[in-house]
């Protein structure tokens, strides 16, 4: 009994997969969730599921819960209906599935522990380096906000230049791996990507269709929404304030330190506080929420992941308020230590949810142009 | 808010029953100042009744609702429910009840109930009914958020076990709540705790041993104790007892609260046999969404309550996937030895079919030309040879929605009794009235449309009745 019987669908799938399949299978028989989100209408475009189709579907999941409040069938009912949860397991899986380089697969199963790991070597490279390299009485003496007078600025745009290459070449590979996988067929327009942006910036299916999510209590709630966008946002800010002073470094010649009104420190800030409030509320919530509508065994990635984005915010902030004092050799070691462990585990850890759902939701956008639904 | 303290006090109105009409009875009889108690018999996760399983509600409206199509004019509801009936309903009251059904939208949108437009499926009831956004139990949900939020008093696993009732009148009910014997004062009673299809000893009554192999599509908790309670003391009853709601759904479904995942729209796009092997009737009489709910009927009164529905490969992918996979096979032969059927019997039936059916052009979404001819049982529509392998098989059983035996009410939701008084403080709400406005056959949603304008109705009188 393919639809009741996670035993006996779709042998040699790995649980995960034949969960999802499984589920899907009981779903796509009663379709009352169609209004809450993209994972439904994906899915009743479909009659059965390949391991692309599931990993599609599970990456356009947001686990918003809403369908598991909803469902006649979840637990107690022998059906034993829980969508969050299944989701979730397959969705970090694929992560794991799809990564470069593929013996990294592991990573995602000890998340927080290889986080902290590259957070330490981080903080190491820069305190022992610091000490090593930068004379004693300038690495605890006051200048004024220069952070070149203890690192120079090529130096410290060549070992982030060389990291952030690395990350991105370790997404094109992932996310190439994927939308292979995925798409099939289906030919992509602009206007898609532009679908799928927008979407992404309004977290249009965080919402539980309108009602909010399943976050910290059984009532719906737009909180999750509201500290993923500070989240979000926070992050956007602090990529552009730091776009914004390269440009102002090599297209101008502006060196920092730059003034308290110049566009990189007003970036960095409002963006920073987003980055304190942000992974602040969505760690309460979580802390909070029912563990069944979570991949209970691989928490500690959002955790990790969320920790990182606070701490880089704290220490950067604390390195603004503190730059002109003796302080600033060790605040800027322990920021940039930080930063490098954040900018290290990006292609190893939560961060690459949002590259997935982006290219599932772009995935979606073009099939809900083009597709029918199975009747 | 299970403790002891929940049933020492008295209530303005007590509630049975936990749905939608419960729930919308019990709000608006808060909103009107009343203290209110509901009383379900489920268990938290359980509570609702059918609510549970719905979908959508059908309500006349003048088109402005922005996720319906329309408008769906009163006249044209009345003629709807006039034509499934066939007249066997309270013309009063069916007015009545489409009347009210134009507020429901924005009584529904005002306790926080959500509704979406409907997609693939479902399109066609997009002028008629509003779909909940996450089904029924969403709708419920936020019911019962409401209702919590008014200061409703909500217990769960509270069974009613007796009513005293003197002269028509509602003192107080007995209830078994986990085991502990209680009772529950009120100055009015709403009883809106449904059918009683789930209880197989009562439905034998009417239907023998064949009860047995019925499939309940709701909760165990939809057994009629409170109906029964209230005839018994002198209510005046409505509707056909013997009559129940049944399709055909798939016999491998749970025995309770398999709800609308196990239905099967297979039927019209291939044939249909008996436990011997024999078709038993016209597959194609009508296009599906009007001949489903014969089906159920027509299968409990076959040897076994079982039936098969057999299509092959150029059908299997013309129906809604469903929950259960096809019993598949390469031959007649060899699908009826997985069916546990006489295989001579089976090709036979098959073969006589094949050659019967005239040549004509296949078209599912219309009454096509395609017909049998020569056969004791016709198929007058949709009608291919089976011959195209793999073959499909699905058993099928009867299911239950609802039963249609109730207790009659007047225009204020009010119960009248057996000597045609009116009862001084006892309304009646939803599936345990509904058989007043539907004598017989469906219309989609119009359970819940009827749940809702009588429980707003009952919570209205109740309330009035208690501050007086």
């Amino acid at each position: 009994m393919h639809g009741t019987d996670p035993a006996s669908s779709s042998a040699g799938r790995s649980p995960a997969l034949a969960e999802v399949d499984r589920l899907m299978t009981i779903c796509n028989a009663c379709r009352y969730c169609e209004g809450l989100c993209a994972v439904f209408p994906a899915m009743e475009m479909r009659r059965t599921f390949t391991e692309a189709d599931i990993n599609y579907l599970a990456n356009l999941c947001h686990q918003c819960g809403a369908c598991y409040t909803d469902c006649q069938y979840s637990p107690p009912h022998e059906f034993n209906v829980n969508v969050p949860a299944a989701m979730a397991v397959a969705r970090n899986d694929s992560y794991a599935h799809y990564v470069w380089p593929g013996f990294l697969a592991g990573v995602f199963n000890r998340n927080g522990l290889l986080v902290t790991l590259l957070t330490a070597v981080g903080l190491a490279v820069f305190i022992v380096g610091f000490v090593l390299w930068v004379d004693r009485a300038a690495l605890f003496a006051a200048h004024g906000g220069d952070f070149y007078k203890i690192m120079p600025h090529n130096a410290m745009a060549g070992i982030f230049g060389a990291v952030a290459l690395y990350a991105v070449l370790a997404f094109v590979i992932s996310l190439t791996r994927f939308w292979r996988d995925i798409n099939g067929g289906t030919p992509i327009g602009l206007r898609d990507f532009g679908r799928a942006l927008i979407d992404t910036f309004h977290l249009t299916y965080l919402h539980g269709g309108g009602g909010g999510c399943t976050s910290e209590d059984k009532r719906p709630s737009p909180s999750r929404r509201m500290f993923h966008h500070f989240t979000f946002y926070g992050f956007l800010l602090c990529f552009a304030s730091t776009s914004v002073a390269t440009l102002y470094h090599y297209a101008f010649g502006w060196h920092a330190p730059y003034g308290l009104l110049s566009l990189p420190v007003i970036f960095g800030t409002v963006g920073g506080i987003g980055l304190l409030i942000g992974p602040a509320g969505l760690y309460a919530l979580s802390a909070r929420r029912d563990p069944v509508l979570t991949d209970v065994n691989r928490r500690g990635m959002a955790t990790a992941f969320i920790a990182m984005l606070f701490l880089v915010a704290l220490t950067g902030l604390l390195l603004l308020m503190l730059r002109d004092s003796a302080a600033m050799g060790i605040l800027l070691a322990i920021h940039l230590g930080t930063v490098l462990g954040l900018f290290l585990s990006l292609p190893y850890g939560k961060f690459v949810h949002g590259l997935y759902r982006f290219l599932a939701l772009v995935k979606y956008a073009a099939e809900r142009r083009q597709g029918t639904f199975v009747e | 808010m299970a403790s002891s303290s929940v049933f020492d006090e008295t209530y303005d109105v007590v509630v049975i029953g936990g749905g939608n009409a419960a729930l919308c009875a019990a709000i608006t009889a808060r909103r009107a100042g009343r203290s209110v108690v509901v009383l379900e018999g489920a268990s938290e996760f359980y509570r609702g009744g059918n609510t549970r399983h719905t979908r959508n509600l059908r309500c006349s409206h003048d088109g402005t609702a922005p996720t319906m199509t329309g408008p769906y004019e009163q006249g044209e509801f009345l003629d709807d429910l006039y034509r499934v009936t066939g007249g066997q309903t309270d013309k009063a009251l069916a007015e009545l009840t489409i009347e009210k059904s134009r507020e429901l939208l924005s009584f529904m949108d005002d306790v926080g109930v959500r509704f979406q437009p409907p997609l693939g499926g479902t399109l066609s009831l997009g002028k008629t009914n509003a779909f909940f956004l996450g089904g029924g139990r969403g709708m419920l949900n936020a019911l019962y958020r409401k209702a919590e939020d008014l200061g409703v008093t909500c217990v769960y696993d509270a069974r009613v076990t007796g009513l005293t009732i003197e002269n028509g009148y509602f003192v107080s009910a007995q209830v078994d709540h986990k085991g502990a014997a209680r009772t529950v004062r009120g100055k009015a009673l709403v009883a809106a705790a449904g059918g009683f299809e789930s209880n197989i000893e009562w439905l034998k009554e009417y239907w023998g041993d064949a009860a047995e192999n019925f499939i309940i599509r709701g909760t165990r908790f939809n057994r009629g104790d409170v109906l029964r309670l209230l005839l018994d003391a002198g209510v005046q009853p409505v509707g056909d007892p013997t009559q129940c709601h049944a399709i055909a759904l798939d016999a491998r479904s749970p025995k309770f609260d398999g709800g609308i995942a196990t239905r099967l729209d297979s039927i019209v796009f291939g044939i249909v046999v008996n436990r011997d092997a024999q078709r038993f009737y016209d597959e194609g009489e009508d296009v599906w969404p009007k001949r489903y709910a014969i089906w159920g009927r027509l299968i409990a009164q076959q040897p076994g309550q079982i039936a098969y529905s057999i299509v092959d490969s150029r059908s299997i992918r013309l129906f809604m996937p469903s929950i259960f996979p096809a019993i598949e096979a390469q031959s007649i032969g060899e699908l009826a030895g997985k069916l546990s059927l006489d295989a001579a019997a089976l090709e036979k039936t098959v073969a006589e079919f094949n050659a019967a059916v005239r040549p004509g052009s296949f078209d599912h979404t219309v009454l096509d030309d395609c017909r049998t001819q020569g056969l004791p049982v016709e198929k007058t529509h949709w009608a291919r040879a089976i011959d195209h392998p793999p073959y499909y098989a699905y058993p099928l059983r009867p299911g239950i929605t609802f039963t249609y035996l109730g207790v009659r009410v007047n225009q204020e939701a009010r119960m009248l009794m057996a000597d045609g008084k009116s009862s001084g403080n006892m309304f009646a709400a939803g599936e345990i009235m509904a058989g007043n406005v539907l004598g017989k056959g469906y219309l989609a949603g119009i359970g819940m449309t009827i749940g809702a304008v009588f429980g707003r109705l009952a919570g209205e009188g109740a309330a009035l009745h208690a501050r007086n």
